[in-house]
């Protein structure tokens, strides 16, 4: 087998040092009570063009050169060459998480970087490391504002992304965190009104996304001035980080989370992607996961390396922060390139070019909600289902947006579409005229 | 005399903000094809904001220098042997980094319509089906993010189990020797954690097991090999043990490069257990991340797996959410595809056989290494190793020298250091997994290294005391960087140097 | 470094100096030593209540965790803020300058069921 460097002399010498005479031998003490001695029902091992030729083979079954108009928490932006060129180097792939700083500054130093390009981005002080995703992360911040607070309740606003408070719901069932849904009003955005009604005393975080699930920038102001007054804390999750590169960060929360798929990240049918948590300075040990601090090593000189280990789970095991354990360094590092190639005056540009693609194609379109938006928005159909119009677009080679039926059932005659610096018009016309018909 | 190393000249590099300057770009957009609009009209003046205050400005090719400077500081398994214990730091094949860049693979949208997605879920489908064979368990779910994950989606599962059978029941048991994401696991489930001691061959010992199990515990979590590298030799007893109080066995499948082909979790008596991909199924551990938990679970236990599940219709897949029994869903989407692709060519690269030669590999190599430096450093346990071998410093630890001392000398020579001081039943530990991709050349250069660092605590200890000395960077102040924490760079913050001062 | 006459200590390695119903509780010199460095305290606030033999705080060094357990008990009645700022006092002064808490207490006769310093430093003669 082309990986195992060992040819069956070099086998036979070594056997020979541990004083046995197979490598049966290493495993014949295991009782035959658990032994397997079958083969594995697996296909023998296959070479390196079967392999492509499989796996090119099934991407031929997916959708392949559609024009795409799907948001809803995974966005299509281009890719940066550089991006896969510097992640494909062994030193970053193969290499593992950065307890040995001694050995480790190349990651370190890039993980600092991107703890710092989070903050700078999302107007908090301190970020940590990465998440799994922006879904795992919403019920990581929830805890968090439990464990400051010594409140157990949570709010979240319908408008945050569905999945992730599904897994929001999962997370805190078994932690006595009940979690209470916040209504959106007529605009589509939060219903502050609502917001009001359930704020109390025990309320220890009030979680809305913006722009949220339906593409619309959330009025943080009303909300922070709300959940103060409670002494609740503020969670702001996005799922859209280009819309930080224009649209003013939320200053006024707590703690962000979030994705950040949209940097260079491929979708990828769902995963791996990257979450961030970031916060203010002086939540810093509430914060789970890894963090990278700087230092100075033995010669003054100054160095990075892993810090405040001790909320995690491998020192304080049971009373840890948190169970994770490892962070998307990879995809991190993907992220960093990317907001490294496109800078201050890049990612503005990328986010400018996403609104006014979006805002375009919904020019043409009946719109569901009157409130400012990014580049997602909700439009209206009439006569024909969301199902049926996105089925006549499949024949034009266009994936439309997501019915939204799925997710909120009153509003299953509405679909949610995006567009960004992607999106070629001759293909935003012809959705348009597929509509219109429709 | 260290063979494997030589000195050499590194470039220095400064944090990407200290050498931005306002204008130099590294990219470039193609023209609008759609009317500009005014984002203050649209949005509101207060909604858009002024710019990303200190965000970096480089050109493409400072962008490109300054990343593959920082990897040159980097050591990696692409160099050499990283001999860290229970990761299984194994050759990440390169065929599956071109796979997952397939594009109809890489671009797939979650949400497109199952019928265009054909690909992806034939994909998980059929690892799915590799794993459970693998594991001889009868169903997985590849949805968690990471084995904490996958251990956190397991345990849920146990206790939907037991809250069906009219008891979500109170405690999981914890084997002193457990990894810490065990009990931390078993908390945020809403469990209280008791642990068990380990027996004197490192193993969990039946009879204090016996007598702790009650209708009060939920179930135990268990690694095997465990963390020593030791099978334990108990282990179907010990499911029966568990089974007949009505509780549930979870299996920490981190060490699982010890077992494919050769034993299978499900056949002794395992009920759910994770397997990491990114350690087994060499999957790239990227810096620290992406991994992906898939979870394996008993007949018993399939209703609750996380929601959706693949559903085979009219000769299509497609997604089926209807599935009151499941526990939730743990993340958005369907898991971390783009790793499950990597895991999948590795398995269809070795196929059945190979996978068991790998497995012996795996076990050979271990062995020979503990064959070779057991002379010189204290075994922690006589029981056959498995992947890995595990010592104590106890030895060294009479001149004053500790494990992680020996292990900043091995850096030295040329080697990533192993697993330092855990398990903590092991004073001192030394835990070793070289896994199968090492060849008989690399493990007597790290045999070597070994036995001329004990030589080295024996006659000049302050050498490993003081270590490393060759690297570019030097031990590096901890304690500092805990007590004034710095996670971020800032315009007018105290630099105490530069980077090549 | 001496272990005063006058305060009493605790098998977890506390000490407490009582002076009438009020005490000053801290850590040993002999508990600094195991924890090396230490980076960060957490304590209790003003007000909270501490029940003898239950913890209400932890030290921490770069690589471990440390429960402190509260030798008698009582209401805190001052935080000392010196350690939040420069926590590496209390590998410095531990039986000084980086006292914890000062309580008021509940039980004044629990003391006589501390160790006395010659009992202690048999105790941790005995430990090591």
């Amino acid at each position: 087998m082309r990986y195992l460097p060992k040819s069956d002399s070099e086998r036979r010498e070594m056997l020979a040092a541990i004083g046995l005479r197979s490598e049966e031998d290493l495993v014949s003490y295991l009782s035959a009570d658990v032994r397997f001695n079958k083969r594995l029902a697996i296909p023998d091992g296959k070479s390196e063009y079967e392999i492509v030729d499989y796996f090119k083979q099934l991407a031929s079954w997916n959708a392949n050169g559609y024009a795409s108009f799907l948001g809803a928490g995974v966005y299509n932006h281009y890719r940066p060459v550089l991006v896969d060129v510097i992640v494909s180097r062994g030193e970053f792939l193969t290499s593992y998480t950065p307890y040995q700083p001694e050995i480790s500054q190349g990651i370190l130093t890039s993980i600092f970087e991107f703890q710092t390009m989070v903050c700078q981005l999302t107007g908090m002080e301190v970020a940590n490391a990465s998440m799994y995703d922006g879904s795992s992360a919403v019920p990581e911040a929830a805890m968090m504002a439990v464990r400051i607070t010594h409140r157990d309740k949570v709010l979240v606003a319908r408008t945050v992304h569905p999945e992730y408070r599904e897994v929001l719901a999962t997370s805190t069932k078994h932690q006595g965190i009940p979690v209470e849904d916040l209504a959106y009003a007529k605009d589509g955005r939060l219903d502050l009104d609502d917001l009001k009604q359930k704020l109390d005393d025990n309320v220890a975080a009030v979680i809305v996304q913006t722009p949220n699930f339906f593409g619309l920038l959330e009025q943080l102001g009303e909300i922070r001035a709300l959940t103060s007054s409670k002494g609740a804390l503020l969670v702001v999750v996005f799922t859209e980080a280009v819309a930080l590169g224009l649209i003013e960060p939320p200053r006024e929360a707590d703690i962000v989370v979030g994705e950040l798929q949209s940097f260079a990240i491929s979708p990828s049918y769902g995963g791996p992607y990257v979450g961030i948590i970031a916060t203010r300075e002086k939540y810093i040990r509430q914060i789970p996961g890894r963090l990278v601090g700087e230092t100075t090593d033995a010669n003054g000189h100054r160095a990075f390396c892993l810090t405040l280990a001790t909320r995690e789970q491998h020192i304080r095991r049971e009373k840890a922060t948190s169970n994770i354990c490892t962070n998307q360094a990879l995809l991190a590092l993907m992220a960093t390139v990317f907001m490294t190639v496109y800078g201050k005056e890049g990612l503005r540009e990328l986010a400018q070019q996403n609104l006014a693609k979006a805002h375009y194609l919904a020019g043409k379109l009946p719109l569901q909600f009157d409130a400012p938006f990014f580049n997602e928005f909700v439009v209206r159909t009439n006569g024909q289902s969301p199902d049926q119009i996105n089925t006549a677009l499949l024949e034009k080679k266009i994936i439309g947006g997501l019915a939204l039926g799925r997710f909120y059932p009153e509003l299953k005659n509405c679909m949610l579409l995006c567009a960004t610096e992607m999106s070629r018009r001759q293909d935003m016309d012809a959705l348009a005229s597929v509509f219109v018909k429709h | 005399m260290i063979k494997k190393v030589s000195k050499h000249i590194v470039q220095n590099e400064q944090l990407l903000f200290e050498q931005s300057s306002p204008g130099k770009i590294g990219y470039q957009l193609p023209p609008l094809d759609v009317p500009d609009v005014d984002a203050e009209e649209l949005l509101g003046k207060g909604n858009v904001r002024s710019e990303i205050e200190d965000f970096p400005e480089v050109s493409e090719f400072e962008a490109l220098r300054h990343f593959t400077r920082l990897s040159t500081w980097n050591y990696a398994i692409d160099l050499g042997l990283y001999p860290l214990g229970s990761c299984t730091m194994k050759y990440n094949p390169r065929v599956n980094e071109v796979v997952a860049r397939t594009e109809g693979l890489a671009w797939a949208h979650p949400y497109q319509p199952d019928a265009l997605s054909q690909g992806c879920m034939e994909t998980i489908a059929v690892l799915e089906q590799a794993l459970a064979e693998i594991t001889g368990m009868d169903a997985v779910t590849l949805q968690p993010a990471a084995g904490a994950h996958g251990e956190f989606t397991g345990i849920l599962m146990i206790r939907a189990l037991l809250e069906a059978r009219g008891s979500a029941r109170k405690k999981i048991l914890v084997p002193d020797s457990a990894h810490g994401t065990n009990p931390a696991t078993a908390m945020q489930s809403g469990y209280q954690v008791q642990n068990i001691k380990s027996n004197a061959r490192g193993m969990v010992d039946v009879e204090a097991l016996a007598r702790l199990v009650d209708e009060d515990v939920a179930g135990l979590m268990i690694t095997n090999p465990n963390t020593v590298g030791v099978f334990e030799e108990n282990i179907r007893k010990i499911c029966d043990l568990m089974h007949d109080k009505g509780a549930l066995v979870y299996m920490d499948g981190a060490n699982m490069n010890a077992l494919v082909g050769v034993t299978r979790p499900g056949d002794f008596g395992i009920d759910v257990m994770h397997l990491n991909l990114h350690k087994t199924f060499s999957t790239p551990h990227g810096g620290g991340g992406p991994g992906a938990g898939a979870v394996a679970v008993a007949k018993v236990l399939t209703p609750f797996l996380p929601f959706p599940r693949l559903a085979r219709v009219e000769d299509k897949w497609s997604w089926n959410y209807d599935l009151p029994q499941s526990v939730g869903r743990v993340k958005a989407y369907y898991g971390n595809f783009g790793v499950l692709v990597r895991a999948l060519a590795y398995i269809m690269a070795h196929g059945g056989n190979g996978l068991r030669q790998a497995t012996l590999d795996a076990l050979l190599n271990a062995n020979y290494i503990r064959a070779l430096i057991e002379p010189y450093y204290d075994l922690a346990y006589k029981a056959p190793s498995m992947h890995e071998c595990v010592f104590s410093d106890d030895r060294q630890a009479k001149k004053g020298v500790r494990t992680g001392d020996i292990a900043k000398r091995l850096i030295d020579y040329g080697f990533h250091p192993y697993t330092v001081s855990f398990p903590l039943i092991v004073r001192g530990a030394l835990m070793i997994e070289p896994t199968e991709t090492e060849s008989k050349h690399e493990l007597d250069l790290f045999a070597d290294a070994m036995i001329s660092i004990a030589k080295e605590v024996e006659e000049t200890p302050e050498l490993v005391l003081n270590a490393p000395h060759s690297t570019r960077t030097p031990r590096v102040d901890e304690t500092a960087a805990a007590r004034r924490p710095v996670v971020r760079w800032k315009r007018l913050a105290m630099v105490t140097s530069q980077a090549g001062d | 470094m001496s272990y005063p006459e006058n305060f009493k200590y605790t098998k977890e390695h506390e000490w407490v100096e009582v002076n009438g119903n009020g005490g000053t509780i801290g850590i040993t010199d002999h508990a600094q030593h195991e924890l090396g460095d230490i980076v960060f305290v957490d304590m209790p606030k003003v007000g909270a209540k501490l029940t003898r033999g239950e913890t209400f705080g932890s030290v921490e060094s770069v690589k471990a965790v440390s429960d402190i357990y509260a030798p008698v008990s009582g209401e805190v009645t001052q935080v000392n803020d010196l350690l939040s700022k420069t926590p590496e006092k209390l590998n410095e002064d531990p039986h000084g300058e980086a006292w914890l808490v000062k309580v008021k207490l509940s039980n004044p006769s629990e003391t006589s069921e501390l160790l006395s310093a010659p009992d202690y430093q048999k105790y941790i003669g005995e430990e090591s």
